[in-house]
């Protein structure tokens, strides 16, 4: 809300030297903040300067220009007369006249326009002599602004101008307008008025209510005013749409009557753009009450006026020309008895009964209606309107009359019209309701001792009625007040206008807690290790496409359908929720590489969605009622699940080159590695099993599974395909696992072994075997043949060649063996060897070397 | 070797000469001074203590000679060895010292030489601030809550007061999940998890909920589309606004510094009555800075929202409002590593640049 400090003055004492600034940190204790500080978009030099000569010049385009010298004392620089070339024709020599200098900056429709010395018209003219229009005080452009006219009579004025003086005061352009950010809770702030009335209590300023004296002055209902019926059959949550509607009409209005200066300075300060006379004063009065009016073309009009809910089908053309088809939950302002829709009420009027160039008579509509019936139809309609954003967070319920007072005042003052003696209200709305607040209840909230007379005093201080029983506070708040509805609302109140720096500082003391949890301990072990391990963490924004999945080789339906789809995302390429990390970790690797690094390794954890079939529906329920334990169960159920996971992805090399020699290209071999080091790191053993699954190389992909065989996730070589699809490095690796289950497995204590001192003793053996035999496999075979007594495998070589034939590998290990109690024998140590010898080849077909 | 001889004069064999003894002593001296190096020292060993040194061979004639000359010429030889044993004994230690000292010396290593083959990673600064302010929580002895990212529109915004016609829902930026009937949203803020909670927990409970939320913004150098929240929640008997302001500038002083508070401004928000804004004094200038840039020269950053837990909240979470206070209150991490840290694009929070990670070690 913008609120033109000059106006602001009129209904609040603010002191003389009071500027923007101050003004703004004022409200900004009260709890309006503050959002901008606007001046006129003028600025100097602009002086006042004396005509000392005007020469006519045809011209061969059949215009007469004037060269003329304009005395402007020392303001430009020198003293000097200053050539300028005018175009207007109503002033004369010795006329006191606005001049800009160059460097000086005009407002023009097209934005700011700064002066400069030109040549035109075989002259230089070192600057303008300046119009009304021009300078944005006014419409008047037929000719340029004469001083001596405009402030003819005020001689003492005319005195002290002197060429060279700042125009600038003088002309008022240097008012100031102090923006400020209403909160939802304060409809009654998108006003001058409510704007004052704080201000007021920010600063002990006096506030002068400007209704009081328009409802003094506001003639009394009569029955006998334009026949308004409140006739809502479906009202919202029990309340009607409309419950107060105050008809003026005011005839024989000058419509081109030009809006008065004052008033259209006021409105553009503000952020509003004078239109036309019954226009600006609609939107004058809104804007400095509060109370949004309507103006309707009374000769348009058939009587009477029905509120009442759209019927399904019914259509209205809006005054912005679109034609809207009503929903039966629209709250309308209809003619003809109901007939026809004329306006939707609150948001915005019908282009039928517009107030155009042709009308003499008018209406004024003062209303108040409901704001969730308000809010719902300006959000259907699309149609935030100036109105609307009043209404939906509540008008005052008494203003109607004194608004519509101003109006007619205004109509009648500058348009030439007459006011019907006939007042139009109808409805009542309810009173508001009064709020019980014990005494103690602010100081028990806030933690500072107030006094009950401050408590009493604030309240009073903001429009309540307090009285008092007992212990207990009756509080009946003001009408602009709706969001005042419980005690905790009263206590904002005294609380703000007490101060909130009085507020102290209190460290609470919780009774203890747990510290973190296991999970996430978990998580920054995880990520410690990975970033110790050389990677670093990145965090995607979780919008994908479906042509990523297809991207990366995956079965894009069954991913989608695991997913969930926005209705509103940022691009509609990428509508989807992301069903793994890797999906948009990759953009991050080829951000990496295309701005030069080579040699990337990234990790993510996060979270991702993976629906369990159908999306369901989560029900709600009111605001402050705790739902059934069903209702909670459903609403909690339709939450689809959000495993962790994290995700790895190499490129380049892994150890990288160097002074110190080559370097070593990551492999399938190290994601593997991340696996299973984030295994040790929990304490938990990991294995892997060749797989074959997107978006990874057939040939070169992991499961990784823990020991009972639940499956953590995959590593691998990214496809080929996938590199190339995505453009990504070549032979780039990665991985994702469920950090959830690698969480749940590491959630047991481990049990330590006793650690054995006696001596261990070493066998190597070599193994052929068939090519497709996995090193894992000939691992358990040689564990489970050696019993309890091997501590440890370590496969040292593994080698093809001419010495073996072809499709044979050969596999190196070397068995460490200790026993807890003893000594191992030489004898025991070759027997165990050969059992695990005999059980590789059993069941691997091992043959020893 | 000559026979035993009983007429023997010691004196006169030559080779227990005292001058020959003592000439072949100062041979032997002089050669082991002389020596330079360890094989040289070796080589001289041999020469002058060796089987056929002049020592040795010296040695050797006692045992021909009468007893009552035998000790005085052992003692003389005996004496002789002995000076030069001691001497080569002396000289290998020097030697060997020398060596060793020639051998580091010779070892040394330009330790300015580059290093890298594995360079250390990274994690992500926000997370780090994450952790920082989880731990000064826990620390005070919260605990640290979660939910889900994809959330209900119940837990998002009916449990925490926002009616579903409040203009304060509308201006929350939300993504829905469509169809939009179903009621579910991207979290707009950590708030839902204050529901959660409730629920979950009951009552006494001091948790903060740190994590990610989303509103419908376009990527640019001051918005993100998913950014990242502290949420803190505190509900038992007896809560004040005190209690939040001091909590806040418990926060305040430890991720920006001794004596950094904040200051309480009126506000509005569904979840919490009497509400608040939250700003930070500023910990560039500390408000004495007419000119900074941090806080545009007002001496404050503003940094979140708060209040004490309005009481639809508490009975929407089965809490008994007349019983229990709370106050509630989110900042954003993003910004506090903005402010902190000097970050002037948010792009390069969310880019995954490993540039931007790098910058930072892993303390934050």
């Amino acid at each position: 809300m913008r609120i033109p400090v000059e106006w602001l003055r009129e209904y609040v004492a603010v002191p003389k030297d009071a500027r923007g600034l101050q003004i703004a940190a004022d409200l900004v204790s009260v709890g309006l903040e503050e959002e901008g500080l606007h001046t006129g978009g003028v600025t100097g030099p602009l002086v006042v300067g004396r005509v000392l000569t005007r020469e006519p010049e045809p011209q061969k385009n059949g215009k007469t220009i004037n060269w003329c010298t304009v005395d402007v004392g020392d303001a430009n620089g020198t003293g000097e007369p200053q050539g300028i070339v005018c175009g207007a024709h109503n002033f004369e020599v010795d006329d006191l006249v606005v001049v800009i200098l160059p460097g000086g900056v005009l407002t023009t429709p097209q934005g700011p326009l700064e002066v400069s010395a030109r040549k035109t018209y075989g002259h230089v003219s070192a600057g303008m002599i300046c119009s009304e229009r021009e300078l944005g005080i006014g419409d008047d452009h037929d000719g340029i602004l004469v001083l001596t006219r405009k402030f003819a009579g005020d001689d003492a004025l005319l005195a002290r101008l002197t060429p060279g003086t700042d125009a600038i005061p003088l002309l008022g352009l240097d008012r100031e307008t102090v923006e400020v950010n209403v909160t939802p809770d304060r409809g009654y702030c998108f006003s001058v008025r409510g704007v004052a009335r704080e201000y007021g209590h920010a600063t002990g300023a006096t506030f002068t209510d400007p209704v009081t004296a328009l409802d003094a002055a506001a003639p009394q209902p009569t029955t006998g005013g334009f026949p308004v019926e409140l006739r809502d059959e479906a009202p919202i949550r029990g309340r009607d749409g409309c419950d107060r509607y105050v008809a003026r009409v005011v005839r024989d209005i000058d419509v081109t009557a030009p809006t008065p200066p004052w008033m259209a300075a006021r409105l553009t300060e503000a952020g509003m753009r004078p239109i036309s006379l019954p226009v600006d004063v609609t939107n004058y009065v809104m804007l400095g009450l509060g109370q949004p009016l309507h103006a309707f073309d009374l000769a348009s009009l058939e009587a009477p006026i029905v509120v009442r809910r759209a019927r399904a089908g019914e259509r209205l053309t809006t005054l912005d020309a679109t034609d809207r088809a009503l929903d039966t939950g629209d709250l309308l302002i209809t003619d003809r008895g109901g007939e026809r829709p004329v306006a939707i009420a609150g948001v915005m009027g019908g282009a039928e009964t517009e107030v155009g160039a042709g009308t003499r008579d008018v209406l004024i509509e003062a209303a108040h209606f409901e704001p969730v019936s308000i809010a719902r139809s300006a959000r259907r309609h699309k149609l935030p309107s100036e109105a609307s954003r009043r209404f939906e967070r509540g008008v005052d319920t008494a203003l109607a009359t004194a608004a519509a007072q101003l109006a007619v005042d205004l109509l009648v003052e500058h348009g030439g019209g007459v006011a019907d003696t006939e007042v139009t209200d109808v409805g009542s709305p309810a009173a508001p309701a009064p709020v019980s607040m014990p005494v103690s209840f602010p100081s028990r909230i806030i933690g500072v001792d107030y006094p009950e007379s401050e408590i009493v005093t604030i309240l009073e201080a903001i429009g309540c009625t307090v009285t008092r029983d007992a212990d207990v506070l009756t509080v009946v708040p003001p009408t602009w007040r709706p969001d005042l509805t419980t005690a905790a609302d009263l206590v904002e109140e005294v609380a703000r206008i007490h101060g909130y720096d009085a507020i102290p500082s209190v460290i609470p003391t919780p009774p203890g807690g747990s510290g973190l949890t296991h999970g996430q301990r978990v998580r920054r072990i995880v990520a410690d290790v990975l970033a110790g391990q050389g990677l670093s963490e990145v965090w995607s924004a979780p919008f994908v496409g479906a042509d990523r999945y297809t991207a990366l080789g995956l079965d894009a339906d069954a991913e989608v359908a695991r997913s969930v789809r926005l209705a509103n995302p940022l691009s509609d390429e990428q509508p989807l929720m992301r069903t793994r990390l890797l999906a948009t970790m990759v953009d991050a690797l080829r951000r990496n590489v295309a701005r030069g690094s080579r040699d990337v390794g990234l990790f993510e954890v996060g979270l991702v969605v993976d629906l369990d079939g159908e999306q369901r529906s989560a029900p709600t329920e009111d605001v402050g009622i705790r739902p059934s334990d069903e209702t909670l169960a459903a609403i909690r159920a339709a939450v689809p699940a959000q495993p962790r996971h994290v995700a790895f992805l190499l490129a380049g090399d892994r150890d990288r080159a160097g002074w110190w020699g080559a370097g070593r290209r990551a492999d399938v071999t190290d994601v593997i590695e991340l696996a299973r080091v984030l295994g040790e790191a929990l304490g938990v053993a990991v294995t892997t099993v060749a797989d074959t699954v997107a978006p990874f190389h057939p040939g070169r992909c992991a499961r990784v599974e823990l020991e009972d065989g639940t499956v953590l996730g995959h590593v691998g070589e990214l496809h080929p395909k996938a590199v190339a699809g995505l453009g990504l490095p070549a032979r780039t690796v990665g991985g994702e696992l469920d950090l959830d289950v690698l969480t749940r497995a590491a959630e047991p204590p481990v049990l330590a072994r006793t650690l054995t001192t006696f001596p261990m003793a070493q066998s190597d053996v070599a193994l052929v075997v068939d090519d497709s035999v996995t090193a894992a496999a000939v691992e358990s075979a040689l564990r489970d043949g050696a019993g309890p007594s091997l501590e440890s495998v370590s496969l040292f070589d593994v080698y093809h060649g001419d010495q073996l034939e072809a499709g044979r590998k050969s596999l190196a290990y070397r068995l460490t063996f200790r026993a807890p109690d003893r000594t191992l024998t030489t004898e025991e140590v070759s027997g165990l060897r050969d059992s695990a010898v005999a059980a590789a080849a059993s069941r691997t077909g091992a043959v020893q070397r | 070797m000559s026979g035993p001889n009983t007429n023997f004069d010691p004196v006169e064999v030559a080779a227990l000469d005292p001058e020959h003894v003592e000439s072949a002593v100062t041979s032997a001296l002089d050669a082991v001074a002389a020596a330079s190096s360890l094989d040289e020292l070796k080589t001289l060993r041999a020469t002058h203590t060796g089987d056929k040194s002049a020592l040795a061979l010296a040695n050797r004639e006692i045992g021909a000679l009468p007893p009552s000359a035998k000790a005085e010429a052992g003692k003389r030889v005996g004496q002789a060895r002995g000076r030069v044993n001691a001497a080569f004994a002396a000289r290998q230690v020097e030697l060997e010292a020398e060596r060793d000292e020639r051998i580091l010396t010779e070892e040394a290593v330009d330790v300015t030489l580059p290093t890298g083959r594995r360079p250390l990673g990274r994690r992500h600064p926000i997370e780090l601030m994450s952790q920082r302010i989880a731990d000064l929580f826990v620390g005070m002895g919260w605990e640290i809550a979660e939910g889900p990212e994809i959330e209900a529109e119940w837990f998002n915004f009916d449990a925490l007061n926002f009616d579903a016609d409040h203009p304060a829902r509308q201006m929350q930026d939300t993504f829905y999940v469509d169809p939009p009937e179903d009621g579910l949203v991207l979290r707009t803020h950590t708030s839902p998890v204050q529901a959660r909670t409730l629920l979950d927990r009951g009552v006494p409970v001091y948790v903060a909920a740190i994590g990610r939320v989303f509103r419908t913004d376009e990527l640019d150098a001051t918005h993100m589309p998913a950014f990242h929240q502290v949420e803190g929640l505190a509900v038992d008997e007896g809560i004040t606004m005190a209690h939040l302001k001091g909590t806040l500038d418990r926060l305040a002083s430890e991720l920006f510094g001794d004596g950094i508070t904040t200051r309480l401004r009126p506000s509005f928000f569904p979840f919490t009555e009497p509400s608040a804004e939250m700003d930070l004094r500023c910990f560039v200038c500390r408000g004495e800075d007419p000119d900074c840039r941090a806080c545009k020269g007002t001496g404050w950053i503003e940094w979140g929202g708060c209040g004490m837990v309005n009481r639809n909240v508490l009975t929407a979470c089965g809490v008994d409002p007349d019983r229990y206070t709370g106050f509630a209150f989110g900042m954003g991490i993003d910004r506090a590593l903005m402010f902190r840290s000097g970050v002037s694009d948010m792009r390069d929070m969310i880019e995954g640049d490993v540039r931007f990670d790098a910058q930072f070690g892993l303390e934050i």
